[in-house]
């Protein structure tokens, strides 16, 4: 069944693309449509998979001859990110409702992208899977280009030869694997029981993991980011942060430790203290989550602050997955989802609902205007985002960070302590922005509010108050009661850890 | 052998030889007086007949021999070349349809089609006669193909370069030729091949590798190899579109089945095939590197396309580095070239529209395409990204099938870091592909006129386009079609 949240949206991109020119109502409501079709088969999906394994969807011959085949199946973490695709998704059309310029062309390639997302979450042959991922690089370029804003072309340039650079790593990896490996299967399973050598696997892995760690956003791989994120449009930026990252840190998962366990092995020597790619990872992931939130902290531009905070958020992911304990992996799997729904409301408050109305994403400017009083829905789903963002109790955030926390305490305690420091910092850059952006100590004085010159900011639609509430309920509803994403990442990450992919 | 056997052998060249003459008693007597446009329409259509009726006639003609030794093959890498010859020919006919270029159609169609008869004959040749006599018979023709844009001085100046250096690379060719024919007594490969290995046990080494060094050069000039490259540019660019075309495709499938016809005679792992894969994968890094970087530099598309195709011969040069006589290389070699091939002639069918619109081929006129023509742009999108090996596009079904042959011939660190290579240059490539899709999708059109193409080519454009993204999702029935020549 979850099958069909791929061929949906593939569906809808070329409906699209055959839609009259100049009708954007009627292309908006055709994605709002594909876009909520795919999210309840994704939670009708989710739903059946309580208390069951791997599950598989669809397994048929491809390319017989090269032992290709067609597989998709999900396991607990699959179908979390299938959800997690589904609501970003939805909350991406809400947010883009405001796009006129080739709505139709917009909506196609935003669906293109969304097909390959659910699709590298649910293949199970490592050659389907790069060919999803490599569909879903492709739409990107395309929108932050044609419909994005500050130094687009730069920005989607950037960001296109950095997936591909990342993809290419891939593609050498998966290739190399393919023939090591006897050349008669790449599905994930087979490839990981085909008993790859140890010395083979010790760099394959690095390779793999830093070619899916680049859209992960892997410190020092992350420069794409920032300038990506700020260039695309508000929609472009919310998938970005929510799912195409998510992908670079499912691959790093899937295939890189499921495909290559061994490359985590001590090399049996030390140098400058790392004994192993798990330590430098580890490493280099703690440097994201601290630089990360130092440059967000000192950013003059609002939608920059979001950006970097991605990196440091998806720092927490790659560390997690380094713990290689049972509570470290759940927590990175949680912090994928959580992350993925508070960057979107994030993007979506700072890109959408306040530039839209304000037309600047300066702190200086945005300081002058009072906004909490101008747009206090803004203003308040802001403090609720910034608060989820923080890791407050409450929030999907609190759950999945402390999750991760203990699991590096149980591998090595000094990563624990040098991610706390990451996280106070968090806090204080969430708070600025917060305090820049809305909540001014000065009082309007007459001056500041003529008679004349403080136009009515246009009242919050529709859209933006369901896309809002949306995400607000998921990322509470996961943080009130855990357990509702627990139950299925548990059992799967046992798995994993267990055997790998087997 | 007798004039019957050898009649029934070469029939599909016949065939398009009786089709030649035909085209032109048409084209110069009954519709002499007609339009161009007429004419060029009455003109391709005999051409495609003929390559149709070629096409049976592949199906059916059998081998060729002289007393005992085999002049002509059939069925397997011949098999292939020839059919992908005739249907790559048969499209490049179709483009003329709406791209009048010269006063006499009929001609060019000739030409054409005796091309396409050199091509058959490389194709299926085992000695190095035939061989010979079919390379001279594709290149003179395609000289003339350059240069039948008569009023055009690109075009002449275009012929001219590709003919000296052509010329020159024949000779080459040739003096190797002698070298092996003195090593051996033989003309026929595995004559030749026996006797290069017993030269080569008895210490004629040095003479084995000049002679192959020299067809290196001849065959590097054919299929544009750096550092024989430098007519590509310039043809690519001057030739008519429907030549250049042709040039692009046509003649690089047989001169590639010709290079997999000596790979294939080669000794895997003696002296002489060393020497032979250690040149290709020289030529092979050479043309990936410098092919991609200059690629990035160019204003004209026509002149990037060039600089790509130069690339994507150092991918294929690479597959026959590494390369096994068991028939999978030879497959996975052919699935890219035809593909290949059919690709460059969709991109060259879209550029030869804009540039009849908008004057010339710069980067620049391809601005606002999605606006004034959609379906050309979506063409050259599919067509640009299957290029730059993007999935689901047949391009990258092509590379990974290709790269995952050469590693499954193994020889340790070599072949890998080429591999590694190659498609770390897949991701520069995407950065020029990339220029001009964004030309054609993100720029605003300079000018708010429709850009026309004609009846035929749109749908010749829209064939192709499909083609690439059907291949590209199910990539098994081509291949199991090329395998089904290898039973």
């Amino acid at each position: 069944m979850l099958a069909w949240t791929i061929y949906l949206s593939f569906a809808g991109a070329l409906l699209e693309t055959l839609l009259p020119k100049g009708k954007p109502g009627l292309a908006r409501a055709l994605a709002l449509l594909v876009a909520v079709a795919g999210l309840v088969v994704a939670v009708a999906g989710y739903a059946a998979g309580f208390s069951q394994g791997r599950i598989t969807v669809t397994d048929v011959p491809w390319i017989p001859s090269m032992g290709i085949r067609y597989i998709l199946a999900a396991d607990g973490i699959s179908r979390v990110l299938v959800l997690l695709t589904g609501l970003a998704s939805v909350a991406g059309v809400l947010f883009s409702w405001n796009i006129d310029k080739r709505t139709n062309q917009f909506f196609a390639f935003y669906l293109a992208l969304i097909g390959g997302v659910f699709g590298v979450f649910l293949s199970y042959d490592l050659f389907l899977l790069f060919v999803f991922y490599e569909i879903a690089i492709v739409p990107k370029y395309f929108i932050i280009a044609i419909w994005g804003s500050t130094r687009r072309e730069y920005g989607a340039m950037k960001l296109a030869l950095y997936s591909f650079v990342g993809s290419a790593m891939v593609l050498i990896g998966l290739l190399a694997s393919y023939a090591t490996a006897g050349a008669h299967s790449t599905g994930l399973v087979d490839l990981a029981h085909a008993g790859l050598s140890t010395s083979f696997q010790m760099w394959c892995f690095p390779l793999v993991f830093i070619g899916f760690g680049i859209l992960a956003g892997l410190w020092p791989f992350h420069t794409w980011a920032p300038t990506g994120h700020v260039a695309a449009p508000t929609a472009a930026s919310m998938l970005l942060a929510g799912v195409v990252m998510k992908l670079g840190a499912y691959g790093c998962l899937r295939v890189a430790m499921g495909l290559y366990p061994h490359g985590l092995d001590p090399w049996g020597f030390s140098l400058l203290g790392l004994g192993s790619w798990r330590d430098v990872f580890a490493v280099l992931a703690i440097i994201g989550i601290i630089y990360g939130a130092l440059v967000a902290l000192a950013q003059t531009d609002f939608k920059f602050v979001i950006g970097y905070s991605s990196v440091s958020h998806m720092g927490f992911v790659l560390l997690g997955l380094m713990t290689l304990n049972q509570i470290g992996m759940t927590g990175a799997v949680l912090q994928m989802f959580s992350h993925g729904v508070i960057a979107g409301l994030l993007f979506a408050i700072v890109g959408r609902i306040v530039y839209e109305r304000t037309h600047t994403r300066q702190f200086a400017d945005l300081e002058k205007m009072h906004l909490s009083r101008r747009l206090p829905f803004a203003a308040w789903a802001f403090v609720i985002a910034g608060v989820a963002s923080m890791g407050l109790p409450g929030f999907s955030g609190f759950v999945a960070e402390l999750q991760v926390l203990v699991g590096s305490w149980r591998a090595a305690p000094g990563w624990t302590v040098a991610a706390g420091i990451g996280i106070v910092i968090g806090v204080a850059y969430t708070w600025r922005a917060l305090q820049k952006a809305f909540f001014n100590d000065k009082l309007p004085t007459a001056e500041d509010h003529p008679k004349t010159g403080w136009h009515d900011m246009a009242a919050i639609t529709w859209p933006e108050a369901t896309g809002v509430t949306l995400l607000v309920a998921a990322t509470l509803a996961v943080g009130v009661y855990p357990r509702l994403l627990l139950d299925q990442i548990e059992p799967a990450v046992k798995t994993f850890l267990a055997g790998g992919v087997q | 052998m007798n004039y019957n056997e050898l009649f029934l052998a070469t029939l599909p060249e016949t065939v398009l030889e009786l089709a030649a003459l035909l085209v032109l008693i048409v084209d110069l007597g009954l519709v002499r007086n007609a339009g161009p446009r007429y004419r060029a329409v009455v003109a391709a259509f005999f051409g495609v007949a003929g390559c149709a009726v070629a096409l049976w006639a592949v199906s059916i003609a059998p081998a060729l021999h002289f007393g005992s030794t085999l002049l002509l093959t059939v069925g397997g890498t011949a098999g292939v070349a020839q059919c992908s010859i005739l249907i790559l020919t048969g499209i490049t006919l179709l483009l003329l349809v709406d791209c009048v270029f010269s006063r006499n159609p009929g001609e060019y169609v000739a030409v054409v089609l005796m091309a396409a008869a050199g091509g058959l004959l490389i194709a299926a040749a085992q000695d190095l006669l035939v061989i010979f006599t079919g390379l001279e018979l594709l290149s003179v023709s395609l000289y003339i193909l350059a240069a039948f844009a008569k009023k055009s001085a690109a075009s002449a100046e275009s012929s001219l370069k590709y003919y000296l250096f052509g010329g020159m690379a024949a000779a080459f060719l040739l003096f190797g030729f002698s070298y092996l024919y003195g090593l051996s007594a033989s003309t026929s490969l595995p004559q030749v091949v026996l006797g290069v290995s017993v030269a080569s046990l008895n210490g004629g080494v040095a003479l084995v590798s000049v002679a192959l060094v020299m067809i290196a050069v001849g065959l590097g000039f054919k299929v544009a190899a750096v550092p024989f490259h430098f007519w590509a540019p310039d043809t690519y660019e001057g030739a008519p579109a429907p030549a250049a075309a042709f040039i692009a495709s046509v003649s690089k499938v047989a001169s590639f089945a010709l290079l997999i016809s000596i790979g294939t005679a080669l000794v895997p792992g003696h002296g002489a095939a060393q020497s032979w894969s250690l040149i290709l994968a020289v030529l092979a890094a050479a043309s990936m590197i410098f092919g991609n970087v200059a690629a990035l530099a160019q204003t004209s598309v026509r002149r990037l396309v060039a600089y790509s195709a130069i690339a994507h011969a150092g991918y294929i040069l690479l597959g026959l580095a590494y390369f096994e006589p068991s028939g999978r290389n030879a497959q996975a070699i052919l699935y890219y070239i035809l593909t290949y091939g059919l690709t460059t002639i969709g991109a060259f069918g879209v550029i030869s529209a804009v540039e009849r619109a908008t004057g010339n081929d710069s980067i620049g006129n391809f601005a606002g395409l999605h606006r004034r023509n959609p379906v050309l742009a979506a063409v050259l999108l599919v067509l640009f990204l299957s290029l730059a090996g993007i999935p689901p596009l047949v391009g990258f079904w092509a590379k990974f099938n290709l790269f995952a042959a050469v590693l499954m011939v193994g020889g340790g660190a070599a072949p890998f870091a080429l591999v590694a290579l190659a498609v770390a240059f897949s991701a520069v490539s995407l950065f020029y592909y990339l220029q001009v899709l964004k030309s054609a999708y993100v720029a605003a059109p300079a000018a708010e006129t429709k850009i026309k193409a004609g009846p035929v080519t749109m749908l010749v454009l829209i064939v192709i386009a499909l083609a690439v993204l059907g291949c590209g999702c199910f990539p098994a029935y081509l291949q199991d079609w090329i395998a089904g020549f290898y039973l």
